[in-house]
């Protein structure tokens, strides 16, 4: 029983004692700095592991390309869990580190929210390619968040635009009645504020579903769907709440065709367990969708998983989240690069100068064709005011093997989303006590 | 030989029930605040403050309501979530709405609207019993979560359903640095735990502990369940709730509903367990290891299996983490079910011997 | 009138569902008094076990179709369960015999954190399929006399009547075998059942083993419904209100609680929870058990909780 005590008390020293022990900040960076916030198991892990899986192999890939003008990349993976509490001390222990994080792009909106606010005293860029707050887009307010290639407010009226091309034209909405089944979190809630205003401006009715997270439980809200026979359903999930929605619109009976999910609801893990079941299911894409045939692939192929440095599968390469991952890691190496520009070729940069190249990111058909996504990507150049750059958009249908684009480029109608995106940043603005960058702000 | 009453005679009755009658337990205890208001913020880094010493103090204030409920009134709950999610958005509504509201009042009112909470799903306590009770204490749990997700009133209208709060001082001077947390923190766990450790000191804590021992026989001596089980629950909730609006404004910054789920009232509850229940003292233990012990996994894993040359990824960390923490729980209440508590006081036993043996 | 009888086939149903896992509760506390919060990560290491399986054994041994694969998975799943009851009942409650409850279940809660770990280290933690031939598509019954039909899932309806049988099972092994009258002694008193002779750990062993073979099948109904993936563990907690509904220690009682709560909480989301906004679901369900525990607090059918002084 001595024995047993005294070894309690070892253990719990030990604990208590490594805890102490933390990673120091190195003085000097001689490698750019990416913290990498994943998620890795959980409910959400399916759909969380090909981004993070495409995110570091593409930061490998611009390692075996030499770095950025010869930086090289270290990188660093820290599980969230989808948590929003997890994400935050991932963050606090992950900024400070290796002479500072360059940007962090928590991958997931309720983070986005809480990282937000801390992120203008600790000067680390906020990088959202395809989610966050919508509202971010404003550079003038949200001098920190760059939710790059596009937002909710996007998706949402891509979809709305592509429904209304099935329908013959948007003045054809009039009376229709769409449902949007979305997981109860912030995530989820963000297109309701452009769907409201799009109801209202062209007449359909517009039928709110939430499901409570993590979204296994549906039967009821397709039951509903069943009953009030919504003319079209938008999907708004994360995770396993999209296979479930599918598999229950199947066993309700709903037409898949008439579903169209938003980019985080139209990959691969959300439909490879229900196949045929899911043909005919429809999801915007935010510019890319599926690319197995892309240069970017063949060159990950080469020069990463060849030499055996693959972070994932072979067979994930190329798909839906795969391409994202591999975006958004682009978007991010491409801030650096820009930032070099003007600070110093071949030098690392700090967290302020990174900030910069995202606000001054000029990526045009040829430079993004050089680096792998011709026919992938369209160009996204950002500014002061503008931290999206970019508000193209496609929509894919999953045709029980694999996605298919079935629609041309859209472009999001900056005429209802600017006013929107202005007003909300201007009501943050007012309740967080900011004032709008000035002109002479924006040249810093 | 140090640690003995010898020589410490009371001559009146006030000083016989003080908190810490023995001399060395003063002198211990003075040092330890000295040590935790004056050394620990020359020494502690940035991180050390913001990612274990702020969620240990938060966290104990927390684990020490939850104590109170189950631990000295026997009464399982398993919604303290909710508790901290009433608490953090009352303040929260009463701090944004009434513009020139101080801190400190915001809190307390953020506290006041838990207790009312609490005493609302406490209500059943005096019917359904044991297991039962700890099950319908969950409908408190999943109710605040809908609650704060679906009525917009609560969340100032926020289209997303998140909150954040900045800019808080205290009595003019602001709260932002890591160090200015840290010692608000501990000023407000040390309030508190001292209210506490009155409160089970006095005539109420022991009707708590009769009913916990045995209700029916408490009841029969005069004492009356209804009193004594909703008191536990306000009180309870009370420093719950002003645990929760601390942990929203200080520690997270801006949040979600989630923030307040299912799983951080099992974290809780751990805390009570593993650190002791019953015990004041258990709680501040129960709080240091739940919330040490992932980091310290996530830290120790790697270096150690690194001696191994086995290279693991984030999810298998993660994984580990998980087993660990359950093997960790189970042998834990197998090697000692009363906690740490009771290590501590078993400690104190031996001091008090040594060094003799017997 | 179609919608509401939709509604209620759809809630009866899916409470049977609910009522499979909620078996394997009551089947642990009627044996030896420990509320087993480990039960949805068994429910979810026994579908991982039979999915990984399904996929693997057609690789080891070259094996082709779905019958064969799938029963030899079974059978290697259910190997396992009963691999994992012994274990527990060896480790974890051979150690903490006499603690109090709520010791017990936080210990449950620990092995239940562990198997989680566990199951996905071994297993993996993508979603996993497991195809047992369940039809997926839906039936329309009485087509003439209701617009459109009633809407009868296929898949829930075979769940429904596999978990019935399952009940139907169990209560004769309860009744009418040595073994399970053994058992009904060991829940009844455990001193009394010692000193006739009855072997205290195994019978618990055996417990636990059909509680893992009842997670089984409830892991390969979930399973085959939504896929095998983590969020199986967070049903427990859907299923904790219908056992207190129905008492903790009576089997026909989970059933019970069961049908009315799963009719309860789907008439509610689908009638009640536009008023309110939605979502009410799952709270829904723990404020009506609560109902009917402020009438009668032992749950439905439960034994009558007696406090001697």
């Amino acid at each position: 029983m001595k024995l047993r005590n005294l070894a309690l008390a070892a253990a719990l020293v030990t604990v208590g004692a490594s805890s102490l022990v933390t990673g120091s900040a190195f003085a000097q960076a001689k490698e750019q700095y990416f913290p990498v916030l994943s998620y890795r198991t959980g409910p959400y892990a399916p759909n969380g592991v090909p981004w993070a899986n495409g995110y570091v192999d593409y930061l490998k890939l611009v390692n075996a390309r030499g770095g950025i003008n010869g930086v090289k990349i270290l990188f660093e993976e820290c599980e969230t869990g989808y948590d929003t509490a997890r994400s935050v001390e991932c963050y606090e222990r992950l900024k400070g580190k290796h002479g500072g994080a360059s940007l962090i792009q928590p991958l997931s909106t309720g983070a986005t929210f809480a990282i937000t606010e801390k992120a203008p005293t600790d000067k680390v860029p906020v990088v959202t390619v395809g989610y966050g707050r919508s509202e971010s887009a404003d550079g003038s307010i949200f001098k920190w968040n760059f939710p790059l290639a596009g937002t909710y407010w996007v998706a949402s009226d891509a979809i709305l635009q592509a429904i209304a091309t099935k329908e013959g034209g948007l003045d054809k909405l009039k009376g229709k009645k769409i449902a949007l089944v979305y997981h109860d979190s912030p995530f989820g809630k963000e297109p309701i504020a452009l769907l409201q205003e799009r109801s209202k401006m062209h007449g359909f009715e517009l039928q709110l579903l939430p499901v409570a997270a993590p979204g296994v439980e549906q039967k009821a809200t397709w039951l509903q769907i069943r009953q009030s026979r919504p003319d079209y359903t938008l999907l708004w999930g994360w995770g396993v709440m999209n296979s479930t929605a599918i598999k229950e619109a199947q066993a309700t009976g709903y037409p898949r065709e008439k579903m169209y999910g938003v980019w985080w609801a139209g990959a691969e893990p959300d439909v490879k367990d229900v196949a045929e079941g899911a043909k005919g299911y429809n999801a915007v894409t935010m510019q890319h969708g599926a690319e197995p045939q892309s240069k970017l692939v063949k060159d990950v192929m080469t020069m990463v998983h060849d030499k055996g440095q693959g972070t994932g599968p072979k067979e994930e390469v190329g798909q839906v989240l795969y391409m994202r991952g591999a975006m958004s890691a682009m978007l991010a190496v491409e801030g650096v690069r820009a930032a070099q520009e003007r600070f110093g070729k071949g030098k690392v940069m700090t967290g302020e100068q990174v900030r910069w190249g995202l606000e001054n990111l000029n990526l045009t058909q040829a430079k993004l064709d050089a680096l792998g996504f011709a026919g992938v990507m369209r160009p996204i150049s950002t500014s002061c005011v503008d931290h999206m750059g970019a508000a193209w958009a496609r929509i894919h249908t999953w045709d029980g093997k694999a996605w298919k684009f079935t629609s041309d480029w859209l472009q999001a109608d900056e005429q209802i989303i600017k006013p929107l995106v202005k007003s909300t940043a201007a009501k943050y603005a007012a309740e967080k006590k900011l004032t709008a960058r000035t002109p002479a702000d924006c040249q810093s | 030989m140090l640690y003995r009453e010898n020589g410490q005679f009371k001559t009146s009755y006030r000083a016989d029930q003080q908190i810490f009658p023995i001399s060395q337990d003063r002198l211990a205890i003075l040092l330890i605040l000295a040590c935790a208001f004056i050394v620990v913020p020359g020494l502690a880094s940035d991180y050390l403050f913001r990612a274990i010493l702020i969620p240990f103090l938060i966290m104990s204030l927390a684990a020490l309501g939850v104590n109170i409920l189950v631990g000295y009134c026997g009464q399982i709950s398993l919604g303290s979530g909710a508790f901290m999610a009433v608490g953090a958005y009352g303040a929260y509504n009463f701090f944004v709405r009434l513009p020139g509201l101080p801190l400190i009042p915001a809190l307390i009112l953020g506290g006041l609207c838990a207790t009312f909470f609490g005493i609302l799903f406490g209500l059943p306590s005096l019917r359904v019993k044991g297991l039962y009770l700890a099950v319908t204490t969950l409908a408190a749990q999943f109710f605040s979560d809908w609650m704060f997700l679906r009525i917009k009133w609560f969340t100032l209208d926020t289209p997303s359903g998140s909150v954040s709060v900045s800019g808080l001082q205290v009595f003019g001077l602001p709260i932002e640095s890591a160090l200015s947390k840290y010692l608000f923190c501990l000023s407000v766990l040390v309030l508190m735990a001292l209210l506490a450790k009155n409160l089970v000191r006095g005539a109420i804590g022991r009707e708590w502990m009769a009913i916990r021992d045995m209700d029916v026989a408490a009841a029969v001596i005069g004492i009356r369940p209804m009193y004594a089980k909703l008191s536990a629950f306000a009180v309870s909730s009370f420093i719950i709730g002003v645990a929760g609006a601390l942990w929203a404004f200080v520690y997270l910054g801006a949040w979600e509903p989630a923030a307040f789920s299912v799983d951080q009232s099992f974290r809780l509850l751990f805390m009570v367990i593993i650190g002791g229940m019953g015990s004041i003292m258990g709680s501040f233990f129960g709080a240091a290891f739940i919330v040490v012990l992932p980091i310290a996994l996530n830290l120790f894993l790697p270096v150690l299996l690194g001696l191994f040359g086995i290279s693991i990824s984030t999810a298998g960390i993660s994984h580990a983490e998980l087993m660990i923490f359950g093997g960790l729980i189970v042998w834990f209440l197998i090697v000692e079910p009363h906690g740490l508590a009771k290590l501590w006081s078993i400690g104190k036993q031996k001091l008090r011997l040594w060094p003799f043996p017997h | 009138m179609g919608p509401f009888l939709e509604t209620l086939i759809g809630g009866l149903m899916s409470g049977m569902l609910y009522s499979l896992v909620a078996l394997g509760f009551v089947l642990i506390f009627k044996a030896s008094g420990v509320f087993n919060f480990a039960q949805g990560a068994m429910v979810l290491f026994a579908a991982l076990a039979m999915a990984r399986f399904a996929e693997w054994i057609p690789q080891w041994t070259g094996l082709e179709g779905k019958f064969l694969p799938n029963l030899l998975a079974f059978v290697g799943a259910l190997a396992v369960m009963v691999v994992v009851a012994w274990l527990i009942e060896k480790l974890v409650l051979g150690r903490l015999v006499n603690q109090e409850a709520v010791t017990l279940l936080m210990a449950t809660l620990g092995v239940s954190y562990f198997l989680d770990g566990f199951g996905q280290t071994i297993f993996g933690s993508s979603i996993y399929k497991i195809d047992v031939g369940m039809p997926k598509d839906p039936m329309f019954l009485l087509e003439s006399t209701f617009q459109g039909g009633l809407l009868v899932n296929q898949e829930d309806l075979v769940a429904a009547l596999i978990a019935t049988a399952l009940v139907i099972a169990l209560a004769a092994f309860f009744q009418y075998t040595g073994t399970g009258r053994a058992l009904r002694a060991v829940a009844d008193d455990h001193q009394a059942a010692q000193s006739i002779g009855i072997p205290l750990n195994r019978i618990w062993v055996i417990v636990w083993s059909v509680a893992g073979f009842v997670a089984l099948v409830a892991g390969i109904i979930w399973g085959s419904k939504l896929g095998v993936q983590f969020s199986l563990s967070v049903l427990a907690l859907k299923a904790l209100p219908l056992v207190i509904l129905g008492g903790l220690t009576s089997v026909p009682g989970a059933i019970v609680g069961g049908l009315i709560l799963g009719v309860g909480e789907k008439l509610a989301e689908v009638f009640l929870g536009p008023m309110l906004g939605g979502g009410i679901e799952i709270w829904f369900a723990y404020v009506l058990a609560l109902g009917f525990l402020l009438v009668r607090p032992q749950g439905l059918f439960g034994e009558k909780i007696i406090d001697r002084v």
